[in-house]
């Protein structure tokens, strides 16, 4: 990082967000103009976008509910940006009432919003955090107080490390991450991908170029290097839809439209 | 109607709507969903009392449950007016039926829109407030770091001045203020162009012009500054140029932190490191490397000139005065020292009262002429308390171009001509000449040389006949030492004898030669018996002083089988003078056992004969000055006169006379007439090899006839 941690973040209300695009593409009204124009030129550029995100959005519903079947019960979900629709807290708790949720996310006013929501619930909060700033997002009070280290713990990085670029070197981040997870943690992970619509990317890599937060594609081979510390579990490395549907129903006739690859990884 | 109908309607709702909206529901779970919904529109549809305020609901629970797409709504519209009344088709008779279905849809509709923009409004309210709180968050973040960093520049330990690129300053933090004395009205009054100080480097302001132009983002150096009052202080300076933005260069921002006192601390160090604390002259340290200096950079014909000067007589002021009245003394010395110095002429202490005066880009003359003020200012008496003190110096000067010659051989060469000065009599200067360095290095490397030269066998002796007057028969021979040296070739005596008495040397040769002429001196008593000479051998003063002498002569005469009487040691008045009584005793025990002892050179000494009269003593040898005096081309009464009277009191004195250096008949008449006894010199022979006086004892000729001195060589 730049700049000392005690310096402020900046509020820039006139740069679109990726927390608050994203919110409009799921038909949330958690965004401003900025972010509504952005969005709009994006679905302009790739009409898909909006089933994209959904279909990300309902992989996260279902790798939570996986992960609770799996016994998991805290929750680290970074980059978790607006709580929109069908956040982790509310997937989780609506399973499991006493599950724990610690969201983290860099931007201050998804932060200042997901506070708000979360003002009445005492089993879920939020870190104000970089990604890469580990070790002040675990010992923080916020985190400390819900979360137990020495037991396994969710991570989740959904829709996430494609803002990570490569010379930030995301593998390195994840493996932070591994180090403190202990064996039975289980990692979540969504990445955007040029593999299935190589047209259309580009253009869209552009487009975020502009934001806060532009976009690194990654192939699945990529993708799945980043859990390559993992045993990662069936399906493995598979586009958003694919990965443990519900119905045969809920699967497109073509995934790949979906260009986003889902997995999640268990810590041995 | 049948469960199964409103299943099946419920299914195609949940296909109609699927992607339409996000829902955090499966597609089961959302059928599911639906299906309730479907329950409550067909119970209002077919129920005796038509409510349609059960369809506004709905349209509010798809809002509440996220279908937030219009295209849901759309969908469901079409559906529950195209396919909903088909579902009732035969299950109900109520007439207003399809009245009814399209007062739902119109519910369905209001009540979703309604709904919509409820939660869309909620929605932008919430993102509203979040972005404020965000705001105020960030400004609060930002006034505590705002707070911090104002204490930072108001509490920091060094100085802090921030100014604009037209060079005035802005803002100064207190330390600053203290470290320059200004207030900080003054400063902000101040352009950083003032801050100018005579000794700053050009690179300073270079940088700075660099810095204001964006060409560099920093600049670090050691720079002065004025303080109010008139004082200076030393600073290690960092300035850096803050950008903007866009990167434009914005402001600058000094930091000055005050290191006067290492400052200080240094240059007092550096001081005492280069200057003699008594007198507070620069110090050897110092002169060591000015002359590094002028060594680094030979240009040209370049010369440097030096004074080495040491006072005369130092050790007796400060032995009987004591160290008080010294150290006084060298004050006074030095400052008249430096008194006579100047530009370009550095004077120095090296050392207890020696001292140094370089002098650069010099001439022979100037250092000269600087050697006699200096013995002139010296000269008048220097009072030191009750004392009146009259000191003299001794200087030895060395003067040359740089070029040829080097820092330690200038030094050197400096040191040697100040011993020069010294052993010329003192209080006087010395000037360096090459030709008498050269020698004395010779001695020098004669006398280190010489012990191993005895083992090597590199000396050999020579004899020169002693020859009766009366008769001209070879009575005696003398012992003469040479030394064939390797690189010099033959020397004489006089090459080494004086140089092998002050190392010490004489003892071990001495005894070398004595054993030698001994030993020959054997060999000719025993192939001519009687006929044979006596062997005459110098002594040098510090063998006399040896207390061994007496019994080397024992063990040697012994050890050659030779009689003392047939052993005469020669040697010089000088030899005899001192107040010690060995000597003496030595001589009169070699003379008790029947040696000859004979005084060498008699005439250019004392020539203290009421003192011979003491001595145990056979006979005098006349030095050679005398017989010089006696040529008939030059007939000096005086000399004659005074040969005679030597002659006639040795007789009195019952001693036999010897002259030496006889070359010519004449010089042989006159001494005969004179009643001289013996001679010596080139008319009877030079020195000999033995072979050459075994020829002469075969012969059995009288010396000095015409042509004996060639015949003999």
């Amino acid at each position: 990082m730049d700049r000392p941690s005690w310096a402020p973040t900046d509020v820039d209300l006139e740069l679109p967000s990726a927390a608050r695009v994203y919110d409009y593409y799921l038909g949330g009204s958690h965004n401003f103009a900025v972010d509504r124009e952005m969005a709009r030129r994006a679905i302009e550029l790739w009409p898909d976008l909006p089933q994209v995100l959904q279909a990300n959005r309902a992989f996260l519903r279902r790798a939570v509910r996986y992960l609770i079947s799996q016994g998991i019960t805290q929750f680290l979900d970074i980059g978790s940006g607006i709580p929109t629709v069908g956040n982790v807290h509310e997937v989780a708790q609506d399973a499991l009432p006493e599950a724990r949720v610690v969201y983290v996310d860099v931007e201050p006013v998804a932060v200042a919003h997901t506070r708000a929501i979360l003002a009445d619930n005492d089993r879920a909060d939020i870190v104000q955090a970089d990604l890469s700033d580990v070790n002040a997002i675990t010992a923080d009070p916020r985190a400390t107080r819900l979360l137990d280290f020495s037991r396994p713990v969710g991570v989740l990085m959904v829709a996430l490390l494609h803002f990570v670029p490569d010379d930030a070197d995301p593998a390195k981040i994840v493996s932070r991450y591994r180090e403190l997870m202990v064996p039975g943690s289980q990692l979540v992970l969504s990445h955007a991908t040029q593999e299935g619509r190589p047209d259309q990317a580009d253009s869209h890599t552009a487009l975020y170029e502009r934001t806060t937060t532009p976009m690194t594609m990654r192939s699945r081979s990529q993708v799945a290097e980043l859990l390559c510390d993992f045993d990662i579990v069936a399906p493995g490395v598979v586009f958003l839809p694919q990965w443990r549907p519900e119905s045969p129903a809920d699967v497109d006739d073509r995934p790949e439209r979906f260009t986003g690859y889902a997995a999640v990884g268990r810590r041995e | 109607m049948t469960r199964v109908r409103r299943e099946s309607f419920a299914q195609l709702w949940a296909d109609a709507v699927a992607g339409t909206s996000y829902v955090s529901m499966g597609r089961d779970e959302l059928a599911a969903h639906l299906l309730g919904l479907t329950d409550r529109l067909i119970d209002a549809a077919i129920a005796p009392d038509f409510d349609p305020s059960v369809a506004h609901e709905v349209g509010a629970d798809l809002v509440a449950a996220h279908f937030t797409g219009t295209e849901t709504l759309g969908e469901t519209l079409a559906l529950i007016t195209g396919r909903l009344a088909n579902l009732l088709d035969g299950l109900t008779d109520c007439p207003e039926l399809a009245a009814r279905i399209a007062r739902l849809a119109g519910n369905i509709a209001a009540g979703y829109a309604s709904a919509l923009r409820e939660r869309t409004l909620d929605e932008q309210e919430a993102i509203h407030r979040a972005g404020l709180v965000a705001r105020m968050e960030a400004e609060r973040a930002l006034a505590a770091s705002e707070a911090r960093l104002r204490a930072m520049f108001t509490q920091a330990a060094v100085g802090i001045g921030i100014g604009d690129l037209e060079g005035n300053i802005t803002e100064a933090n207190p330390t600053l203020l203290r470290m320059f004395g200004y207030t900080l009205d003054d400063f902000t009054s101040l352009k950083v162009s003032s801050m100018v100080h005579p000794e700053d480097a050009a690179s300073v302001w270079q940088a700075y012009e660099q810095l204001i132009c964006g060409e560099r983002d920093h600049f670090r150096v050691e720079k002065r500054f004025h303080r109010a009052d008139g004082g200076e202080i030393w600073t290690h300076l960092t300035v850096s140029l803050v950008r903007d933005e866009t990167g434009a260069p914005a402001y600058q921002v000094a930091v000055v932190e005050d290191v006067s006192e290492r400052h200080r601390l240094q240059a007092r160090l550096h001081y005492q490191a280069y200057h003699d604390p008594l007198t507070g002259l620069p110090n050897r340290a110092m002169v060591s490397d000015r002359l590094a200096q002028v060594f680094a950079r030979p240009i040209g014909s370049r010369r440097i000139g030096l004074c080495y000067l040491d006072l005369d007589g130092f050790k007796v002021v400060n032995d009987s005065l004591g160290h008080d009245v010294g150290d006084q003394l060298l004050i006074a010395v030095a400052s008249r020292l430096a008194g006579c110095c100047g530009r370009g002429q550095l004077v120095a202490r090296m050392g207890g009262d020696e001292f140094v005066i370089i002098v650069e880009d010099s001439c022979e003359e100037d250092v000269i002429s600087l050697a006699e003020d200096v013995l002139a200012a010296l000269a008048a008496p220097i009072r030191i308390g009750d004392y009146e003190l009259i000191v003299t110096a001794s200087i030895g000067i060395v003067e040359r171009p740089v070029a040829v010659t080097t820092q330690a051989d200038l030094v050197q060469a400096a040191d040697i001509t100040l011993y020069w000065a010294k052993a010329d009599g003192k209080g006087r200067y010395a000037i360096f000449d090459r030709h008498r360095n050269e020698q004395e290095v010779a001695r020098f490397t004669l006398s280190t040389t010489m012990p191993a030269a005895v083992e090597r066998n590199e000396f050999f002796v020579d004899y020169q006949p002693l020859v009766a007057l009366a008769d001209c028969t070879l009575r005696g021979v003398e012992a003469l030492v040479r030394w064939r040296h390797p690189t010099y070739g033959v020397l004489g005596p006089e090459q080494f004898i004086g140089l092998a008495e002050e190392t010490g040397a004489i003892v071990q040769l001495g005894r070398w030669v004595l054993a030698q002429a001994c030993e020959q001196a054997s060999r000719w008593r025993a192939d001519f018996g009687d006929a044979a000479p006596f062997i005459s051998v110098n002594l040098a003063p510090r063998q006399l002083r040896e207390p061994g002498l007496v019994g080397d002569v024992l063990t040697i005469l012994a050890d050659t089988r030779l009689d003392p009487s047939h052993l005469q040691l020669e040697l010089t008045e000088q030899a005899l003078m001192g107040d010690e009584a060995g000597p003496v005793e030595a001589l009169a025990k070699l003379y008790d056992m029947g040696v000859r002892i004979a005084i060498d050179d008699f005439g250019t000494g004392y020539s203290n004969l009421p003192y011979l009269r003491r001595l145990p003593l056979h006979d005098l040898k006349l030095a050679g000055s005398f017989a010089v005096g006696l040529r008939p081309a030059l007939p000096d009464l005086v000399d004659e006169r005074i040969v005679a009277t030597l002659v006639n009191l040795a007789h009195a004195l019952d001693l036999t006379v010897t002259a030496e250096g006889v070359e010519t008949i004449a010089q042989l008449e006159r001494l005969r007439a004179l009643g001289c006894d013996a001679g010596q010199g080139f008319l009877f022979a030079p020195p000999c090899t033995p072979a050459q006086i075994d020829a002469l004892l075969r012969a059995a000729n009288p010396l000095g006839g015409p042509g004996t001195g060639t015949r003999a060589l």
